[in-house]
């Protein structure tokens, strides 16, 4: 690390950690309640599982998000973070909102809306903090010596990741409407900005990991994010098929959301060839790992399982399935877990001046988790296809067809296992580097 | 080769374009075609509060409607229509946990005015125009006939 204040990122991870810690807990908890042994349900029944685990998955990957942004911005810009102390306030006030937030919905205190659960006075304070937190990176880049691509488009994912929350406020009588501007947020934040705060945070690991000149990773920087937005803002079609708009979005978003898979595949051709044709052999192996990984599971899990029912015929059948799920664990893994694990593994070694650089248990991590989500896709994959025919095709009846399949979520926990113990060693790894250290200071 | 000018000139410009052309196609969706599809003036405060209901009590953390929501219960788009009122007011205003083939829901036990306003609710969704959603089963006449 060059920068003092590039030290808050750690908390930042160490939340991130938390939170999925919990996330996998309330999946396992999902994973039963499938399986026929729904023992919790006076406690927590299957929404509030539900609405926990995907709001952790937003939060923690946001922290890291947060935390990698912590990290990068001081070192892109040249210059320390403007208020070290406003960016832990900003810390502390994202566990708290989101603490809240999971406790309420034990309580049937909640927006019940998939994804944006977190109830309106809630909402308020998440804008504030992200606006505090925004506040902060723009007022570093203002003042620092340098503006790079790379943290112009970290920012600029960033910036428009805060603005597109806000239309998922607005209250609408009609759920069509509802539904509408619900995607604004949550397909443009997935299959739009987050890909561009994903390509932002890749683009520095590559610079850093494979000694690629900058000027060449950031043009192809330019044509990844640019390939996300021509296919994904209109991509947003795929999920205005069957809600009650016009039929033209079948044909537009037939088109688009067809194309979205070139992004990945763009990402993950850009960072292989950019590994193949750097000099500079990092010795961070376990780093180079998750880099990689990142770039290729998701072209695979948003990509290419993406791709595979998306298209308005398939879909009609597979829209409301278990075939979601399949396509949605490996896509937000792949994509955004995984970039996180990348930054983190890169960091860790700068923050604390300890050099864990391949370990045993991290490549253990590495291989345990992404197996083990492998696992967990296809078991999706097959539940889901199984009740697609036995549902919608054969028209047998909902509960019947949820028996037939329960089997399939035991494999599911099995490889839930796996993928936990992955986790689990990768955290252990992050205890094990310590708190960052002053003396890790690069002169 | 592209430089990274023209690079920056394909990210900007694409993007530009497409969200100008995404904002237009939504303003014409919104304005001019759903309020066509979805039967507004239908939206009375029975189905305004059905709605509320639905949210309030995160019914889409385990059931859909539109396709949307969780997958742990069944779809409720063609609900009325598959079961008749009597099924949905009487799980809706179960005091005991109503559990179809052993999978257990929240127990409710919603008035019978809420349970009306529900009722309201899925009907009005059940008439929204979804361009074919959800499919007619192909077999279904040779399928559970009894």
């Amino acid at each position: 690390m060059k920068y003092k204040s590039q030290q808050i990122a750690y908390w930042f991870f160490g939340l991130s950690m938390l939170l999925l810690t919990l996330q996998i807990v309330y999946g396992f908890i999902m994973g039963f309640a499938h399986m026929g042994f729904d023992t919790l349900h006076e406690v927590i029944p299957f929404n509030t599982a539900r609405a926990v685990h995907t709001n952790l998955l937003v939060v923690w990957l946001l922290s890291g998000f947060m935390g990698a942004a912590y990290y990068i911005i001081p070192e892109e810009a040249e210059y320390e973070l403007v208020n070290v102390k406003l960016a832990y306030i900003q810390l502390i006030s994202l566990a708290l909102v989101g603490v809240v937030a999971i406790i309420g919905y034990h309580f049937n205190y909640w927006e019940g809306r998939k994804f944006l659960e977190i109830p309106r006075p809630l909402d308020w304070l998440v804008v504030i903090n992200v606006l505090t937190f925004l506040g902060l990176i723009l007022m570093t880049l203002y003042k620092g010596k340098k503006r790079t691509t790379t943290s112009l488009v970290l920012t600029m994912g960033l910036v428009f990741a805060a603005l597109l929350y806000l239309p998922g406020m607005i209250w609408f009588d009609n759920q069509t409407t509802d539904s509408f501007f619900r995607w604004w947020v949550v397909h443009l934040w997935v299959e739009g900005v987050w890909e561009l705060i994903m390509g932002g945070i890749l683009a520095y690991l590559l610079i850093k990991i494979t000694g690629v000149d900058r000027e060449v990773i950031e043009k192809w920087l330019y044509i990844i994010v640019g390939l996300t937005f021509i296919s994904g803002i209109l991509g947003t079609g795929h999920h205005y098929y069957y809600i009650g708009t016009p039929r033209y979005w079948l044909i537009i978003g037939g088109i688009f959301s067809a194309m979205e898979p070139l992004a990945f595949l763009g990402m993950a051709l850009f960072a292989i060839a950019m590994y193949r044709k750097g000099e500079k052999k990092h010795p961070n192996k376990i780093a180079l790992n998750w880099t990689l990984g990142t770039a290729i599971v998701s072209f695979v899990g948003a990509g290419l399982l993406g791709l595979a029912h998306t298209l308005p015929g398939v879909n009609l059948y597979t829209h409301g399935t278990l075939v979601t799920a399949m396509h949605g664990h490996l896509a937000f893994w792949g994509a955004y877990g995984m970039i996180v694990f990348a930054f983190i593994s890169y960091a860790m070694p700068n923050l604390t001046g300890r050099k864990l650089f391949d370990t045993t248990n991290g490549q253990f991590a590495f291989w345990l988790s992404n197996i083990g989500m492998l696992g967990m896709t296809v078991a999706f994959g097959v539940a889901g296809v199984a009740q697609v025919y036995m549902e919608r095709i054969m028209g047998m009846e909902f509960g019947i067809v949820q028996k037939e399949i329960q089997v399939h979520f035991f494999v599911l926990v099995c490889c839930a296992t796996m993928f936990a113990t992955g986790v689990i060693l990768y955290i252990y790894e992050f205890i094990k580097y310590g708190k960052p250290n002053i003396e890790a200071l690069e002169a | 080769m592209l430089s990274k000018s023209q690079a920056r000139t394909f990210f900007l410009g694409g993007t530009i374009l497409t969200f100008v052309v995404f904002l237009g196609l939504s303003w014409h969706s919104l304005s001019q075609e759903v309020p066509k599809q979805t039967n507004p003036e239908k939206l009375t405060s029975q189905v305004i509060h059905g709605k509320e209901l639905w949210e309030s009590n995160n019914c889409m953390g385990c059931h859909s409607v539109f396709g949307e929501g969780a997958y742990y219960a069944p779809e409720l788009t063609k609900v009325v229509e598959r079961r008749g009122d009597a099924y949905i007011k009487a799980a809706l205003m179960s005091k005991q946990s109503w559990a179809p083939r052993g999978r257990k829901m929240v127990a409710y036990g919603f008035s019978e005015q809420d349970a009306n306003d529900l009722l309201e609710f899925f009907k009005w969704v059940g008439n929204v125009d979804l361009n074919g959603f959800p499919a007619k089963p192909t077999y279904q006449s040779t399928i559970n006939t009894k």
